[in-house]
């Protein structure tokens, strides 16, 4: 298969990519490829570089992309700017939002929705999501863990991304709340259609793997000092993580 | 009025002549001439030029059709052409013709600002100047607010101006004041003396823009004085090119759990100087205060003051200071101040004056917005200021006010 038809299989598809953090190298040489539909996750110990690649990919300035390439929808965004990104289908779920004060999580919503008139919709969205009475809140002001994630997928879901990008999305949030969280995430990935019909794709860091219960990935990665050094069945690694701890994968790494 | 206190007012305004003020640069009141201070008249608003209208109404004073005003007080350069209140319970009136119809007038002329404060007080007392005269009965509510207008028209021109107002006890009045003026680029200055009164139980909300031009000098000078479980929302908002705008309201709050908020929205354009502060006396057991200030400069001069003072137990104050610097000129030097004269009162401040935080930017930008829209929306969220108690209908055309305003700054 030549690269040029792979690129147009492919939803996203990084090529060698290095990255660095104020002037230190963080990523080195990382490749995947993640195609229409399907949803990857990111295992790997903290400071391994997981969401700098996520961060890379959404486009933020403070990543620095040195060599290498980011395609998307057979397009080259390595150098495109975040807002521009957006428009063309990536979203990133915020692990630490900031606080923006006085503007309100409805205003954000009608942001993403890009649209006039879209107050019915906001209201269907945000109840889904559980977020009726935040909406003339101050967006994620005094949110709890798990308010800021509904907050976000709120967003996501009137932003409507092709790929979507989740930096653990399980962190700070409550059993109660993980099926909710579990849900609006499979809405937002499309799974509700069937396999053949699915376009929307999603990368996923996860170091508990709760979110595997809820939605279905294909693929897993081990990140591990910035390189990709495992790649395989989610669930099968997972259980050999949980059982032999990354160092087993380090060991994959060095056969 | 008895003439003795008539004299003694005047004998200090004439000490006071020459006195400079403390804050704000000073202007020199000589090379401005006084417009003949005339009886009032009152002439049918809807008279007023379309032009005059259409200035007036961008504060907030709407004259073609008032229904949403309880009444309407409108004084151009020195003269005050119109005066009406449409609600029992209700006085809206010149100072001029209250001063004559009531004998305790005495009680309430400069008992809440000093005669002799500088020489812009001293000039309003001896100018014989008229303002209005708002006061709501005891127990009587506005349901829609009260308007007045001062408007500064002719060119080179002093505006004295001197208001009282007095809600009595257990009444709730409402007032939007608008100021501006018909002046382009020409020189004017408007000195406004306000004193409120606001009596036992009493709640007042006064809404003030400011839609000044470029060579325009400004110096408000306001007492308020709170009686028991009083209240005070006073809202300010200037964000047109002004000349040199100085002003610094200072509330009493003498009876207990009497209450004063001031919120100020400021936005300071290239040439514009600004020094806005409010201060407040906590004097009565349990009283409060809230000030907050948001303020922008892109280009301007802006002083950000607050001052808050505890002389009683249980008191409680905070101060806001906020500060956003966009473009490459311009300064903000925020001044907050809080002074506690025993134990047991509660006084904190924060301030904050810089850019808007590349972090808030990205984080919109990540959802689509450019980087044009990303900082305009949360610039509108920075001057988007919560103000609790205000009724809705006000609230509504304050943040009209600051949305209008807001088309011009980008």
């Amino acid at each position: 298969m030549d690269s040029e038809k792979a690129d147009k299989e492919m939803l996203l598809d990084i090529k060698d990519l290095v990255v660095s953090v104020d002037n230190k190298e963080i990523l080195h040489k990382v490749s995947l490829s993640i195609p229409y539909g399907e949803t990857q996750v990111i295992f790997g110990p903290n400071g391994g570089g997981k969401t700098t690649l996520l961060m890379t990919i959404m486009g933020f300035p403070r990543y620095q992309v040195a060599s290498g390439k980011i395609i998307f929808k057979g397009k080259d965004v390595t150098v495109m700017s975040v807002d521009e990104r957006a428009r063309l289908g990536i979203g990133i779920m915020f692990q630490r939002p900031p606080v923006v004060r006085g503007v309100k999580t409805r205003d954000m919503v009608a942001a993403c929705l890009k649209k006039d008139n879209g107050e019915e919709l906001i209201a269907e969205l945000a109840g889904k999501a559980n977020m009726t009475d935040f909406l003339s809140r101050d967006i994620n002001h005094g949110f709890s863990g798990g308010e800021i994630k509904r907050s976000e997928l709120l967003q996501l879901s009137a932003q409507s991304p092709n790929l979507v990008l989740l930096d653990e999305p399980e962190s700070g949030v409550d059993l109660e709340n993980i099926s909710l969280i579990g849900s609006l995430i499979n809405s937002l990935l499309g799974k509700v259609h069937p396999i053949r019909e699915r376009t929307n794709s999603g990368l996923v860091i996860t170091h508990t793997g709760h979110i595997l219960n809820y939605i279905n990935a294909r693929t897993g990665y081990v990140m591990f000092e910035g390189k990709i050094i495992c790649e395989g069945e989610p669930l099968d690694m997972l259980n050999t993580i949980k059982e032999k701890g990354y160092r087993e994968c380090v060991k994959c790494l060095r056969k | 009025m008895p003439e003795k206190i008539n004299s003694s007012n005047l004998e200090k305004a004439r000490a006071a002549v020459n006195k400079r003020a403390a804050l704000g640069a000073d202007i020199d009141l000589n090379n401005y001439n006084s417009p003949a201070h005339e009886k009032p008249v009152n002439t049918d608003p809807s008279e007023l030029s379309a032009k005059d209208k259409e200035k007036m109404l961008a504060t907030g004073v709407i004259l073609d059709d008032p229904s949403q005003r309880m009444g309407t007080f409108i004084q151009i350069d020195n003269t005050p052409v119109h005066y009406s209140a449409k609600q029992d319970g209700v006085e809206v009136m010149a100072v001029s013709q209250a001063k004559e119809k009531y004998d305790w007038f005495g009680d309430y002329w400069w008992k809440a600002v000093s005669v002799d404060a500088d020489k812009y007080t001293a000039h309003v007392e001896l100018n014989e100047s008229n303002g209005y005269f708002i006061r709501t009965l005891p127990g009587a509510k506005t349901t829609f607010p009260i308007q007045a207008c001062l408007y500064l028209n002719k060119v080179g021109a002093i505006q004295d101006v001197h208001n009282i107002i007095i809600a009595e006890e257990g009444s709730e009045l409402h007032i939007i004041t608008g100021c501006t003026t018909s002046l382009h680029n020409e020189p004017g200055l408007h000195i406004g003396v306000s004193e409120f009164y606001i009596k036992k139980g009493a709640k007042v909300t006064f809404t003030m823009i400011h839609n000044w031009e470029p060579a325009v000098g400004v110096r408000p000078r306001t007492g308020v004085i709170i009686e028991d479980n009083g209240l005070l929302l006073n809202n300010y908002v200037a964000m047109k090119p002004v000349g040199s705008l100085q002003l610094n309201p200072s509330a009493y709050c003498n009876g207990e759990n009497a209450t004063a908020r001031f919120n100020s929205v400021l936005v300071a354009p290239s040439g514009s100087s600004m020094d806005v502060g409010s201060k407040v006396f906590l004097n009565g057991k349990g009283s409060k205060t809230e000030i907050i200030a948001r303020t922008i400069t892109t280009g301007g001069e802006i002083i950000s003051r607050g001052y808050m003072e505890g002389n009683a137990s249980d008191v409680k104050g905070h101060l806001e200071c906020r500060g956003l610097i966009l473009g490459d000129s311009g300064s903000i030097h925020a001044i907050p101040e809080l002074k506690g004269n025993l134990a047991g009162i509660d006084l904190s401040h924060e301030a904050a004056v810089g850019k808007i935080a590349e972090e808030e930017v990205e984080y919109l930008m990540s959802r689509g917005l450019d980087r044009d829209e990303a900082t305009s929306t949360i610039v509108r969220g920075f001057l988007n200021v919560d103000i609790e108690g205000l009724p809705p209908l006000l609230n509504d055309e304050l943040q009209k006010a600051i949305k209008d305003s807001e088309e011009d700054m980008f």
